[in-house]
């Protein structure tokens, strides 16, 4: 177990690497216009190639790289080219506004889905065709065009909650809560059409295997088989979707803090790129990938933990 | 020769088989129509609308919906509807563009790492899960900022990223299809590889990559549409991302322009999605093999009906029985009406009896086992006939009672021991539920009475098996198991489905044993199905012989053995004797033959 866990890690920290090895690349094809953009277009050409010089741009990328992964394996992750911030400040700041989003979607999205998905899988009938007509619905308006329009009427029309803004948790639970809901709502509205389908399949499927009818022959009451055996069964499946969800949540992120005005990773991202400030894109990419890494690895272990066959060899 | 040619028609067969099921599946031919329309409408843009989408007239700012501007105007005064219309070039363009390179690339790496595997797959699987951990919209944002505003190259990128998928989906079906035989036969008669690809595994790959790609193109049109609304795209050409954009900056001021281009994203994504699944609900309606079913409409099934009722009620001799099955129907929803297996079957069992079902397979049988438990597939339907169990007519009580006389009045035992155990639960678990559930038990109880099972049912050691998955026990572990289940309750009607026939033959014999003693120590009535007349010969006290879902001949064992009456039991009998000994004789030899007391 622990060394399936150390071997999971190890290929994850690899993976991390790599990737920032890949968008290290990527933002330098073009170094030449960084420091122009940084110091905007007025600049003299004298003062862009001090600048260069000052970032190490004039470096060959391989070292580029190198400075910034010897630094970045010890916790430095620099600091902004654009202020002067550190950018594991900046990221720590804005990273709990990223994860109340993610975290709050994966949570309403999955508690959403198993019951309808359930149900739908289960009774079928009537149940079934509106999971249905929720699965295609769910998926035909992109997240952020629907994030737009709960702004106009919930929260322009309506003034029900607030249209932009996050509170954090610690100045204001209730706060805190609802300039989550809409953001929240976007995001998993599309998940749910996923993850409803998902679980409806399992469900169906699971319901067919020879155990269940053996076990309904035993005299168990039928709630007693759904909770307990077909969700069990039905699980693994679903929580390899809820990872891949959790993916495009990094992205649909994005989107949503934009719109709703949210100080997160994505909004960090947005501004950091287009002004090329390379330590803080690097920041952002990287958090992203090591949380979509740690949720990809602790999915794994719940699966293999729920799958006798793999825990026990 | 012929192989080839075979081959070559089955997947021609298949390939026609496609196109016809899609055609005939309405929503997914509209749907295809209907993006067909949509792309043919902004092709011909210049020709639908005077307005150029970019170029605004600042006099119709924010104008609304008219004679002049049918959709109206944004803040520029730029004609919407000219916009949607160009636009559409834009986003659709760039959305087929990614959704062509993922598919081009995922396809053929996908089919490479499928078809030879070795290190390529192994590289391009650690690949896979490498872009598939980026987030899409960073990585873009991440090129954007490197090489600046170019729309093909972002959307190369995106294809890029979304082309993992294809890669899963075809290796997969790759690796599934590369052993089939038809493809080892393609191989054999000396096709060369290329061919086999284009011919044989592209067929199979074909569909399910369609589909996917219907849905790979709704991703890429959102993310498209995303970044431009991020406006990080060159917001002076028209598309619906910018739209959407512009609408965003004048959310407070006129929140209708964000309508136009969300509702032209809606109509598109609508058509796509329902286009993936009506192509994936064609291909999975594939009418299913018939199999021994019979099928039959309304009018036949009336007149199967009245024939039945003509039959002599073999139950009626038997008074004092504890399960009465008479004049059961079942039938299944088949392409034209109802296929009915089971054609007003009549059963009786007295208390401590032994009654043998048999038959082969397909003569609908297990159906009847599993309409006494109550435990038919969703799909079938019971269409006439009663099932008395222990004096109570079961269609008479509600739902909860009859769940509640499974267990301690009825139980069953499977015929595959390891597919009726639950995989994610130890053998413990799945044996105390039901004892503390139906008899009430405390969790000690229940593991001290589960423990005495094991060990009657003989488990070497209980404590162990009582600890252990199924995965970790042996078939006839496994049955042994189930038959302690079975029993666990105390009921009084055991239903027995073929339940020596997946066991290797010396387990069969320990398992009869092991039913027969507790027969008799519980003195339970046995509904016992088989296709073996040994088994009948070894437990048995009566047989009913079943034949295309009736049954043919009743009587006791020693009679059906000493003269048989109709051919198809002689048949069976023949088969019997033809194939090998009975294995009757050999435990005969040890005991005397309890079961035709």
């Amino acid at each position: 177990m622990i060394h399936y866990v150390a071997r999971r890690l190890g290929a994850g920290v690899l993976l991390v690497i790599t990737a920032s090895f890949v968008v290290y690349l990527l933002m330098l094809v073009n170094s030449a216009h960084i420091a122009q953009t940084l110091l905007g277009p007025d600049a003299t050409p004298d003062l862009v190639a001090r600048k260069s010089v000052e970032l190490g741009l004039d470096k060959p990328g391989i070292v580029q790289y190198w400075n910034w992964l010897s630094h970045a394996v010890r916790g430095d992750l620099g600091n902004s080219w654009n202020d002067g911030e550190s950018v594991g400040f900046l990221i720590l700041n804005r990273i709990p506004v990223t994860l109340s989003i993610a975290i709050g979607t994966i949570v309403v999205s999955v508690a959403v889905s198993l019951v309808i998905g359930m149900a739908a899988g289960v009774r079928r009938g009537v149940l079934d065709r509106i999971v249905q007509v929720i699965s295609v619905g769910g998926l035909v308006f992109p997240g952020f065009w629907l994030a737009l329009v709960l702004v106009v009427f919930i929260a322009i029309n309506l003034g029900i909650l607030p249209a932009t803004g996050y509170t954090p948790f610690t100045q204001d639970p209730a706060g805190w809560f609802l300039s989550l809901v809409l953001p929240v709502f976007s995001l998993a509205l599309g998940a749910v059409a996923g993850l409803s389908q998902q679980i409806r399949s399992a469900t169906i499927a699971t319901l067919e295997k020879d155990y269940i009818r053996t076990l309904r022959s035993r005299g168990l009451p039928e709630w007693l088989v759904l909770l307990r055996h077909v969700l069990r069964n039905a699980a693994p499946p679903t929580l390899t979707i809820v990872s891949l969800n959790f993916i495009g949540l990094m992205s649909g992120a994005v989107m949503i803090e934009q719109i709703f005005a949210l100080p997160g990773i994505g909004s960090l991202a947005v501004t950091s790129t287009t002004s090329g400030d390379i330590p803080v894109v690097m920041g952002t990419v990287i958090i992203a990938v090591i949380i979509v890494v740690l949720v990809n690895i602790a999915v794994d272990l719940v699966n293999g933990w729920l799958n006798p066959k793999v825990r026990l060899s | 020769m012929s192989t080839i040619s075979l081959t070559k028609a089955s997947a021609t067969m298949a390939r026609r088989g496609t196109w016809h099921r899609l055609l005939h599946a309405p929503l997914a031919l509209t749907a295809l129509i209907l993006l067909f329309l949509i792309v043919l409408a902004t092709l011909a843009a210049p020709l639908l609308t005077p307005y150029d989408p970019n170029v605004g007239i600042l006099a119709d700012a924010l104008a609304t919906p008219g004679p002049n501007h049918w959709l109206g105007a944004d803040s520029a005064g730029r004609d919407i509807f000219a916009r949607l219309l160009f636009g559409g070039r834009v986003t659709l363009g760039a959305a087929a563009l990614a959704l062509t390179v993922a598919t081009v690339v995922g396809v053929l790496t996908g089919l490479f790492a499928g078809f030879y595997g070795k290190w390529f797959d192994v590289f391009s699987e650690w690949t896979t899960s490498l872009v598939m951990a980026l987030p899409t919209i960073m990585l873009l944002l991440a090129v954007r900022a490197a090489v600046g505003n170019i729309l093909w190259i972002s959307m190369v990128v995106l294809g890029l990223h979304l082309a993992p998928g294809f890669h899963r989906l075809t290796r997969t079906i790759v690796v599934g299809v590369r052993h089939e035989l038809y493809v080892d036969a393609a191989r054999v008669s000396g096709l060369s590889d290329v061919r086999i690809v284009l011919r044989h595994v592209l067929a199979a790959v074909r569909a399910p990559i369609i589909i996917n790609a219907a849905l790979t193109a709704v991703v890429a049109i959102g993310v498209q549409s995303g970044l431009e609304f991020l406006g990080l795209a060159n917001t002076q050409i028209a598309s619906w991302g910018t739209m959407l954009n512009e609408a965003m900056v004048n959310l407070y001021v006129a929140p209708a322009l964000m309508l136009w281009p969300g509702i032209a994203l809606g109509i598109v994504n609508v058509a796509l999605i329902l286009f993936g699944n009506g192509l994936r609900d064609a291909l999975e309606d594939r009418p299913a093999a018939q199999g021994g079913k019979k099928r039959t409409t309304a009018a036949a099934l009336a007149a199967a009906a009245a024939q039945d009722s003509e039959g002599e009620r073999v139950s009626a001799l038997v008074p004092d029985a504890v399960l009465r099955v008479e004049g059961l129907r079942i039938g299944y929803p088949s392409a034209d009406g109802i296929s009915t297996v089971v054609h007003g079957v009549d059963l009786a069992v007295r208390p401590g009896e032994v009654l043998g079902l048999v038959g082969e397979s397909g003569s609908g049988k297990t159906q009847t086992a599993w309409s006494v438990l109550d435990l038919l597939p969703r799909e079938a339907m019971i269409l006439g006939g009663s099932i008395t169990i222990d004096g109570q007519d079961r269609a008479k009580l509600p739902a909860g009672r009859r769940r509640a006389l499974l267990g301690n009045t009825l139980a069953y035992i499977p015929q595959e021991p390891m597919s009726n155990l639950d995989p994610s639960f130890t053998v413990g678990q799945q044996l105390t539920l039901p004892l503390r559930h139906t008899m009430g038990m405390s969790r000690g109880e229940a593991k001290a009475k589960a423990l005495a099972l094991l060990e009657r049912v003989g488990i070497a050691d209980p404590e162990r098996t009582f600890n252990s998955y199924p995965h970790q026990i042996s078939g006839g572990m496994a049955q042994r198991v189930l038959i302690a289940g079975a029993v666990s309750c105390e009921p009084k009607v055991l239903v027995a489905d073929e339940p020596t026939t997946a066991l290797d033959v010396t387990v069969q014999a320990e398992v009869l044993d092991l039913l027969r003693s507790l027969q008799q120590e519980r003195g339970m009535a046995i509904l016992l199905v088989t296709h073996n007349f040994g088994v009948v010969a070894d437990i048995c006290d009566r047989v009913a012989v079943m034949q295309h879902g009736r049954i043919v001949e009743t009587g006791d064992v020693a009679e059906i053995f000493a003269a048989p009456q109709h051919p198809y039991t002689r048949m069976l009998l023949g088969s019997l004797l033809h194939e090998r000994e009975p294995r009757t004789r050999l435990v005969d030899s040890e005991q005397p033959l309890e079961a035709s007391v």
